[in-house]
């Protein structure tokens, strides 16, 4: 996000300058993503499978170098004073700093989803996530959120495994009724 | 007339009374989707794409169709009620169409807005049925040089015309081509990037990347910067017009698609720059220019209009090319691959039925859409006030369903966790969504093309360059590509700072 009002340089702490200059970070993971994909291509046994005078290395090698490339580019930019735009929205207020506690609490929830919809079947695991969902993100309705929740999640489950015709995993619950 | 009877025969496809259901249907459900704060069309149609799964094809795209214009109408009514456009496309309409709500008059607003959405999309789509088969019939001539040049304009432009940072574009479109590689490859079956895992030797599917990007990364962009405290929206009646409203509007409505249209047609068009360009025109035209900014009618019908119509024009470059052009024909080709079918030139000879019962099901929609949501306008006002916790919590939701039915696969859920991490770090440093959607579909086609054309030519690269096609389209790129330094050389004097 770009502010007209910004401090010199040599003002602060090297601690605020990483955090003013957090978007070197993007150009980091841009440059592993690039040796991660250059080491990829290089490492392939081609010798047997190519046809034709373009294997399959040399997008590859096109997109990792494209990748290096533009990782030095934009490190080079944030350096220059360049700042990539935070998305605006209707329900952002980018005033505020970011809200880590509910970023990790939605991920966990959505992880703690894909591990259990096997087991717990979906209309449990679906539940769960709903209200998970609600209660990091500010819900706090104990007797509303849950029937939300399962109302929701059951409704999906029987449009689109019996209307749709799009499968879900019943789970025990499903077995018993 | 060929192109006519075909029509003919996609209206007889698509009136019958289970693809008008479907296309009801998708109207509502997309409206519906549309309306809510936050998402835009192509988070609509990428989040019922899963809706649509059971369904025969012609069924399915019927559906599709009705989902892409409602959606597009809910986003043009939470602009106007709210203040608050869920995509850019949108941001015009809460210009002119806001201060009116404002003023009480949101149902003309409103009403500006769907008859808008109704001309463009029907003028439009006329033009759809006149050109498609021609460039169709041109396509089909033109060779994988002349692919893989259209394909690199299309990357080249998405990078650089849109989006304020070139290099935040650029860095977009590679993640996008990366995350396409991963997989087998297409003419060896050589692994790339699967690291040994099997799921991964599939490839990551297209819409698991468009969901993940869009909803889920909005989903969480929003959860980091929840606005405590949210914005009302303004209460709204039926929508209606009253004469002299539709004296000013009407010129409005036919010049929206004049300028929508073209824009739709060619890579890097969307709705952005011609909303914009009809806004422009319509202030320049109108004998009101006082009541511009403080909600003039015509700042709402013509933009509208051009939207619409610019959606058709999508339709031309993806039903006949099968290029993408935006976000939401992204996802719809992503969507025509799910059934196996290839749009491209030869679609036309190859599933005519779908294709004219799509178009046909396009007027259908249109049709439906203004009967349905100008009565519907007041319910669609209440969607705005779901409370937000709720919102987001279904948003992820549905992601969820979404990802996993495309597959069944528990690990699919993971790898749309870590997409949408992706795309919240995209939303927080800028970089653009919409090119690394564009680089995931068309990376491995391009890939292909390029290698065709090399084998053609025995690996010299002038084989790409050996059609007047081609050439062309590479001239036009390399406008593109030196536009900052020509734009400098013509206003010289003025320093460009931004990057």
């Amino acid at each position: 996000m770009t502010t007209g009002t910004r401090t010199p340089a040599e003002a602060r702490t090297p601690r605020s300058w990483l955090r003013e200059h957090s978007e070197i970070g993007v150009g980091v993971l841009l440059l592993l993503l690039g040796v991660l994909v250059l080491t990829d291509a290089l490492t392939m046994d081609v010798d047997l499978t190519q046809r034709g005078p373009v294997g399959p290395r040399t997008v590859p090698v096109v997109v990792g170098t494209g990748l290096l490339l533009v990782a030095v580019l934009l490190a080079v930019d944030v350096l220059r004073g360049g700042r990539g735009e935070a998305e605006g929205g209707e329900d952002i207020d980018l005033s505020e700093p970011s809200d880590w506690r509910t970023v990790l609490l939605l991920a966990g929830v959505f992880l703690a989803h894909a591990v259990l919809i096997g087991p717990l079947g979906f209309p449990v695991s679906g539940a769960l996530l709903f209200w998970g969902s609600a209660y990091a993100l500010g819900s706090r309705h104990y007797d509303r959120d849950p029937l939300i929740a399962a109302g929701l999640s059951l409704a999906t489950y029987f449009v689109f495994d019996n209307l749709l015709g799009v499968p879900l995993p019943g789970g025990p619950l499903m077995e018993v009724l | 007339m060929d192109s006519l009877n075909s029509l003919l025969d996609g209206f007889g496809t698509a009136l019958t009374p289970v693809n008008l259901l479907w296309a009801a249907i998708g109207v509502l459900l997309g409206t519906a989707i549309g309306v809510l704060p936050g998402i835009g069309p192509a988070m609509a149609v990428a989040l019922l794409l899963p809706v649509t799964y059971g369904l025969e094809p012609t069924g399915a795209f019927i559906m599709f169709a009705g989902i892409y214009y409602g959606a597009m109408f809910g986003g043009s009514t939470t602009s106007i009620l709210l203040n608050t456009p869920g995509e850019s496309a949108a941001v015009v309409a809460a210009i002119e169409g806001n201060p009116m709500a404002k003023a009480g008059r949101g149902a003309q607003a409103l009403a500006a807005a769907a008859v808008g959405h109704f001309a463009g999309g029907m003028i439009g789509t006329i033009l759809l049925v006149a050109l498609a088969p021609t460039v169709a019939s041109l396509a089909v001539d033109i060779g994988a040089p002349d692919y893989f040049a259209i394909m690199v304009l299309a990357f080249i432009a998405v990078t650089s015309v849109l989006g304020s940072s070139r290099v935040r574009g650029a860095a977009s479109l590679l993640i996008g081509l990366t995350i396409g590689l991963v997989g087998l490859d297409q003419m060896t079956g050589q692994q790339r990037l699967t690291f040994g895992s099997l799921q991964l030797a599939d490839g990551i599917d297209v819409v698991i990347v468009a969901v993940g990007l869009f909803a889920i990364g909005e989903a969480l962009w929003v959860a980091a910067h929840l606005r405590r405290g949210v914005s009302e929206p303004i209460p709204v009646g039926r929508p209606w017009l009253g004469r002299a409203d539709v004296r000013r509007s009407w010129k409005s409505w036919l010049r929206g698609p004049v300028i929508g249209f073209p824009f739709g047609a060619v890579p890097a068009g969307g709705a952005e720059i011609p909303t914009f360009l009809s806004y422009v025109t319509e202030k320049r035209l109108s004998k009101h220019k006082e009541e511009f900014g403080k909600g003039a009618i015509e700042g709402v019908a013509g933009p509208e209009s051009a939207a619409s119509a610019s959606a058709a024009g999508t339709l031309v470059s993806m039903l006949t090319l099968g290029l993408p052009t935006t976000a939401v024909a992204a996802v719809m080709l992503a969507a025509f691959q799910q059934y196996g079918i290839q749009p491209g030139p030869l679609l036309f000879e190859r599933e005519p039925d779908l294709v004219w019962g799509l178009i046909a099901s396009l007027f259908v929609g249109m049709v439906l859409l203004l009967l349905l949501n100008l009565p519907l306008a007041p319910l669609w006002a209440k969607l705005l006030r779901v409370p937000r916790p709720y919102l987001y919590a279904g948003i992820l939701f549905f992601a969820a369903v979404g990802a996993y039915a495309v597959g069944g696969e528990a690990l699919d859920l993971v790898i749309l966790l870590v997409i949408g991490l992706i795309g919240f770090g995209m939303r927080r440093y800028g970089l653009p969504v919409l090119p690394a959607v564009i680089g995931v579909i068309l990376g491995p086609a391009a890939e292909q093309q390029l290698r065709r054309a090399l084998q053609i030519s025995d690996g010299s690269a002038a084989g790409l360059v050996d059609t007047p096609f081609s050439v062309t389209v590479y001239a036009v790129v390399v406008v593109l590509l030196a536009w900052p330094w020509l734009k400098k050389a013509v206003t010289r004097g003025r320093r460009n700072v931004s990057a």
